[in-house]
């Protein structure tokens, strides 16, 4: 059993800079969990204080039920993969996956079945006798998961381990990594600045902005239920449109005000939710596939609008429109069968079933 | 021939001339060889002198006739130089204190160096400037002053004297030198060892040492060229032939009163130098990685 607790872990260097600020988090044994956000959000400082490599400057950190703040890297059965595999350069492919164990004075045939079973599961069977300089990126990567797999640590810890690669081969080594996982149930915990990769990977995705914790859940609900305006926005490729509005009532219905001439009604069904609101400025955020062309029969809650288009991105599966309302720059995306030209006005709808209505003060969706 | 190269010609013979990349690479490698050569004959001419001269038998060379020639190369010089007992000495000593000043040289540099590249400590940055700033007081400023704490040990005109003086011209640059090299090495893999289990001996034995090889070969030759060209410390503390090393020995056991020996000297210097010249031809493309570590990101 190997969960790992945080708890109000902190850390600030020179008293001044504080990377990250009281975190509490709990991942379950076997979990997989992908800590996602921006540059400097404070997610590698985590992992590595997980890892040992950063001492934490308030708070406590647990792993498998025992407190580690003063264990060292060594102590507290770990594996971690790096960003640039961090490979020894002078060993074979096998006396990088065995360095770990040799230290730990495993026996000899011991290292051999281990570092063999490894190397079957990431399928590097033939590169065992081969130095780092001979192998490619994607193999380097296996290489660095191999030498994490045969410890047969409590956590698994990646540091942006697919930053280095190229685009296929991210996607490829993406879904070896979920194999990896699925055939070994290891405590995983990941770190990427990609929150498809983040999406893709996780059981759960932490969101993390400016040192702190925004939201922590399940990627599809991170996706649909956000509760900040920063995971709305950095979760989903396209981002979420966000658009400056009030909420007026008019009569027993709310509508969003969007420009003097724009007003969206508020589906009845979330009027009781946002009726607190009424008379303030809020902001509308409405995801791109929710902005698409107009169809023949529309839902209920689908209002019509005409975008006159900035720019058009053919995708292939879907075409990315970009139009402004009232100067706010907005992407949609409609139907590659749709007639969809820059410089032409394209009649609209907007899907208000999936709308998220954040307050623009606290930044929180409502 | 096309039009594009005819209308180029006649944009030649126009006069207007566009700078072009071969016609400027062709200059640039005119002007390294013609520096180059200059600077190849000016450092050969000596040894090239030398090797004539200890060819040469004492009457070819007080004849003073062309000194840049002989026609008849005389190896005698040679032969009786690696004969002469007092050489041999000279030659054995000097391997001795050598190998044991490059040891020495080695442990300290590498130990002091890992400590100042990788584990950050209070003052560490200005210990790795104070290391550099020790290599740069001239030995001619030191001599005296060391002689003063030698003959306090009791160790004047002692062979030995100069494994203890000679890691003071060798150890601060070998710092330096890998303390570049150390450097080099990515955070990454002394973490990676840490996680594996290493203790800090274990990731300097097992992954420091090995991946700096290069500069630690450059260390090496350094410290044993400094060591085995010394002139001032020998000729300082060193008295009889039975305690001299070769670069003091050459000079004062192999004159005779007011009679010098050319033939002899030169013979001397060239066996000498020997050991030197060899490693470095073997040892050259590791010297200039060690050298140039960190210059580039790798």
């Amino acid at each position: 059993m190997a969960q790992v607790t945080l708890r109000k872990v902190s850390k600030s260097y020179d008293q001044h800079v504080q990377a990250v600020k009281a975190v509490d988090l709990d991942i379950a044994d076997e979990e997989f969990v992908v800590l996602v956000g921006p540059s400097g959000c404070g997610k590698t400082t985590t992992l590595r204080m997980i890892a040992g490599l950063e001492e934490i400057s308030d708070g406590e950190i647990s792993i498998g039920g025992e407190l580690v703040n003063d264990v060292p890297p060594r102590d507290r059965d770990i594996a971690m993969v790096f960003q640039n595999y961090a490979l020894y350069p002078h060993m074979t492919v096998f006396d990088n996956m065995a360095f770990g164990l040799k230290l730990r004075r495993f026996p000899k045939d011991e290292i051999k079945r281990r570092v063999d079973e490894a190397a079957r599961i990431l399928d590097i069977g033939t590169l065992l006798a081969r130095k780092p300089k001979a192998l490619s990126g994607g193999q380097r990567q296996r290489v660095a998961m191999g030498r994490a797999i045969v410890r047969h640590p409590k956590v698994f810890l990646f540091d942006e381990p697919l930053s280095n690669l190229d685009a296929k081969l991210r996607v490829q080594m993406r879904t070896e990594i979920k194999k990896v996982h699925q055939a070994v149930r290891t405590t995983t915990v990941y770190v990427t600045h990609d929150q498809v990769e983040a999406m893709t990977l996780a059981d759960r995705v932490v969101v993390m902005n400016h040192g702190v914790i925004e939201q922590v859940g399940p990627p599809q609900e991170l996706y649909h239920n956000p509760v900040t305006r920063f995971v709305a926005g950095f979760i989903g490729s396209p981002a979420m449109n966000f658009l400056p509005c009030r909420l007026e009532a008019v009569g027993n219905q709310l509508m969003l005000r969007l420009t003097d001439t724009l007003r969206l009604p508020v589906p009845p069904a979330r009027v009781d939710r946002y009726s607190s609101y009424k008379d303030r400025e809020a902001v509308l955020g409405i995801r791109p596939e929710h902005l698409t062309e107009l169809k023949e029969q529309p839902k209920p809650n689908v209002v019509r609008f005409d975008a006159h288009l900035d720019v058009t991105e053919p995708m292939g599966m879907e075409i990315m429109v970009h139009f402004r309302i009232d100067g706010t720059a907005l992407c949609g995306r409609v139907d590659p069968s749709t007639h969809a030209e820059a410089g032409e006005t394209l009649p609209m709808s907007a899907d208000l079933n999936h709308m998220h209505l954040i307050d623009a003060d606290t930044g929180r969706v409502i | 021939m096309s039009g594009a190269a005819i209308t180029a010609g006649r944009v030649r013979s126009g006069g207007l001339r566009r700078p072009s990349i071969a016609r400027e690479r062709r200059w640039a490698l005119w002007g390294s060889y013609i520096a180059l050569v200059v600077f190849a004959i000016g450092f050969l001419i000596p040894p090239y002198f030398e090797l004539v001269t200890a060819l040469k038998t004492s009457q070819e060379i007080g004849s003073g006739r062309n000194p840049w020639f002989d026609a008849h190369p005389y190896l005698g010089n040679f032969i009786e130089i690696i004969e002469n007992p007092a050489f041999q000495t000279f030659f054995l000593n000097t391997v001795k204190v050598t190998i044991v000043v490059v040891a020495i040289t080695l442990v300290m540099a590498i130990l002091a160096a890992y400590a100042l590249a990788r584990m950050r400590f209070f003052g560490s940055q200005a210990f790795a400037t104070g290391v550099f700033l020790t290599y740069l007081v001239p030995e001619s400023l030191l001599f005296i002053p060391l002689f003063k704490v030698l003959a306090f040990l009791h160790l004047i005109n002692n062979t030995w004297c100069l494994a203890l003086i000679w890691p003071t011209l060798s150890v601060p640059f070998c710092t330096w030198i890998m303390i570049g090299y150390f450097s080099s090495i990515p955070k990454e893999l002394d973490e990676a060892a840490m996680i594996d289990g290493a203790s800090h001996l274990q990731m300097l034995w097992k992954i420091f040492i090995p991946v700096a090889l290069p500069g630690i070969i450059a260390a090496t030759i350094f410290a044993f060229t400094v060591c085995w060209g010394d002139f001032l410390y020998p000729l300082a503390y060193l008295f009889t032939g039975k305690e001299m090393v070769l670069t003091a020995g050459i000079v004062s056991d192999l004159i005779h009163g007011d009679v010098l020996d050319w033939g002899h000297i030169m013979a001397a210097n060239i066996v000498a130098s020997a050991p030197p010249v060899i490693i470095y031809a073997f040892l050259m493309d590791y010297y200039i990685a060690g050298l140039t570590a960190g210059a580039t990101k790798g």
